[in-house]
């Protein structure tokens, strides 16, 4: 299977086709993907070099004359590293764009923690007006793109990762999907923890749902999910732990609730190796979750340690 | 010297210090903001194709101040050009007033980036050239405007190294030099452009005359920097 990453670059190529507002801004990462895009679009697919500043800089004026930016590199240096121009040069001039991230939170273990960027989310959240789409499969990573290109002038977010779950679900850009229904607490999977979120609740009573737009928050998913399967969430995110834990609080303020945060540990793992090591070190892999979610959840059917 | 009519009032150049003197409570940009007043109004008033009654159309020039630091030379010709009151002037910084200590392109018709924090005018001009070359807009002229001190900003470096191979014959820059910066650039400030490709001219910032003619002077397939030089701070 393709990852989302190598489906970037031909989608990103059709939506130049097909729309003349669209513009592809690089700093070197990903350009080799657009050297056929470039020489059919050669003012609208740039290259600015090694310069992560400029990139959204560059990205701000290019809205501003009324275009439609698609951003891309790896997050530490999309997010991170011109994170003031993301807060000024998009948020306070009133511009969008779309910032099209890679490697994100673990993606290439042996390339170490300068690599890296689990609170990529978490750091968008200090921000106003964000919409943050975190795919789960390749197929629902071509989806919310088409979205995120399509969503006006907003500000749209796509992480994208080469973990990946077996399936593509359908996915509309917005909603929180439910996989599957139980009564003793609800488990939110974002994007490609899916698979190992199944795994880890089978044969558990617990309700999950499916979430691939993480913000805008999904609140009357959550609450509706509630009803039935009780006030005891579990949020397991392929980014920072406790990312969307304030969200969920804010959904279900108004109610007694417990919300358990899972997801990528803060402290620096400052390990190489592969991805599913550092899947199972951050302690996301099935049986860890399953330990944590079971622990958790009250009324679970089966014992804290299966 | 040209001079333009609101309402019934008409403004020129030598009405700006008291246009100036209207804001009051960010005398300590006092410097910051009368050593860009020439500059501004020669652009203003001879050099770019502007005005409020042209705030959307796509064919008009850009003015990017990114030197937002002290804004009150640049109210003041927004004001002495109508596109904001001269009545606005008296509420600088209130709670009330659009015209805040740093300009903010969503509160003030005609500002075209809001700023303040160093360092974003020429990335974002970078992407406005950008954006109207692949929009086919080939006559708009994009100018930003930053301080010799903010030249420090390394965004400004990656906006000029690219900017030059890159092209980009319809962006402008002009640094209003008042030594303020803590570490002189060997070479002088026009060095660094001319190193990545610019056209440059430095020039008296205080001269209309020769900042007009450095504002005009032509500088084909290449971007162009005007480094207009004023009294040290």
């Amino acid at each position: 299977m393709d990852t989302m990453r190598d489906r970037f670059a031909p989608v990103a190529q059709r939506l130049l086709d097909e729309d003349p507002r669209v513009a592809v801004v690089l700093a070197e990462i990903g350009a080799a993907g657009f050297d056929e895009a470039r020489r059919r679009h050669p003012d609208r697919v740039i290259n600015v070099g090694i310069r992560e500043q400029l990139l959204i800089g560059a990205a701000s004026g290019l809205a501003l004359t009324g275009m439609r930016p698609i951003v891309h590199t790896f997050a530490s240096f999309l997010v991170e590293r011109p994170f003031e121009q993301v807060k000024l040069d998009l948020g306070h001039q009133g511009a969008g764009a779309v910032l099209v991230s890679a490697a994100a939170s673990f993606d290439w273990p042996a390339g170490g923690y300068t690599h890296m960027a689990p609170g990529d989310v978490a750091l968008l959240d200090t921000l106003d007006g964000w919409t943050v789409h975190v795919p789960g499969h390749p197929d629902e990573a071509e989806t919310l793109l088409r979205h995120a290109v399509a969503a006006g002038d907003d500000k749209v977010y796509v992480r994208l990762s080469v973990q990946s779950n077996a399936q593509a679900l359908p996915v509309d850009g917005a909603r929180f999907h439910t996989v599957r229904e139980g009564r003793s607490g609800v488990v939110v999977a974002v994007g490609p923890t899916l698979d190992a979120v199944l795994d880890a609740t089978a044969g558990l009573d617990v309700t999950v749902l499916y979430a691939t737009t993480v913000r805008p928050f999904d609140a009357a998913a959550l609450r509706r999910a509630t009803e039935t399967a009780g006030t005891d969430v579990v949020l397991v995110e392929p980014y920072l732990a406790g990312t969307s834990t304030a969200a969920a609080n804010d959904a279900l303020a108004d109610v007694p609730h417990r919300v358990l945060g899972l997801g990528v540990g803060r402290r620096e793992l400052r390990r190489y190796g592969t991805v599913e090591e550092h899947v199972a070190a951050h302690g996301l892999d099935a049986r860890s979750l399953r330990e944590r979610i079971a622990g958790f959840t009250t009324g679970s059917r089966t014992p804290a340690r299966a | 010297m040209t001079i333009t009519e609101e309402r019934e009032r008409t403004y020129g150049y030598t009405d700006l210090p008291r246009l100036m003197a209207l804001m009051t409570g960010d005398e300590k940009h006092g410097p910051a903001a009368t050593s860009t007043l020439d500059v501004l109004w020669v652009l203003h008033d001879r050099v770019l194709r502007i005005g409020p009654e042209r705030l959307e159309d796509p064919e008009r020039d850009r003015f990017l101040l990114s030197k937002g630091h002290g804004p009150m030379a640049y109210y003041a010709v927004l004001a002495a050009k109508g596109f904001v009151p001269v009545d606005w002037l008296p509420g600088f910084g209130s709670y009330d007033s659009p015209l805040g200590h740093h300009p903010d392109r969503m509160l003030v018709p005609g500002v075209e980036i809001g700023s303040g924090s160093l360092g974003h005018g020429l990335p974002i001009g970078v992407g406005t050239a950008l954006g109207l070359r692949a929009q086919g807009l080939h006559e708009p002229r994009v100018w930003v405007l930053i301080g010799d001190a903010e030249l420090d900003e390394g965004s400004n470096h990656e906006a000029i190294a690219f900017a030059g191979p890159a092209a980009l014959e319809r962006l402008h820059t002009v640094v209003v030099d008042n030594a303020s910066a803590s570490h002189a650039r060997p070479g002088g400030i026009a060095a660094r452009f001319e190193a990545a490709g610019w056209s440059t001219v430095t020039v008296d910032g205080r001269d209309h005359e020769a900042l007009y003619a450095a504002f005009t002077a032509p500088h084909p397939g290449r971007p162009h920097a005007v480094v207009a030089q004023v009294e040290p701070k």
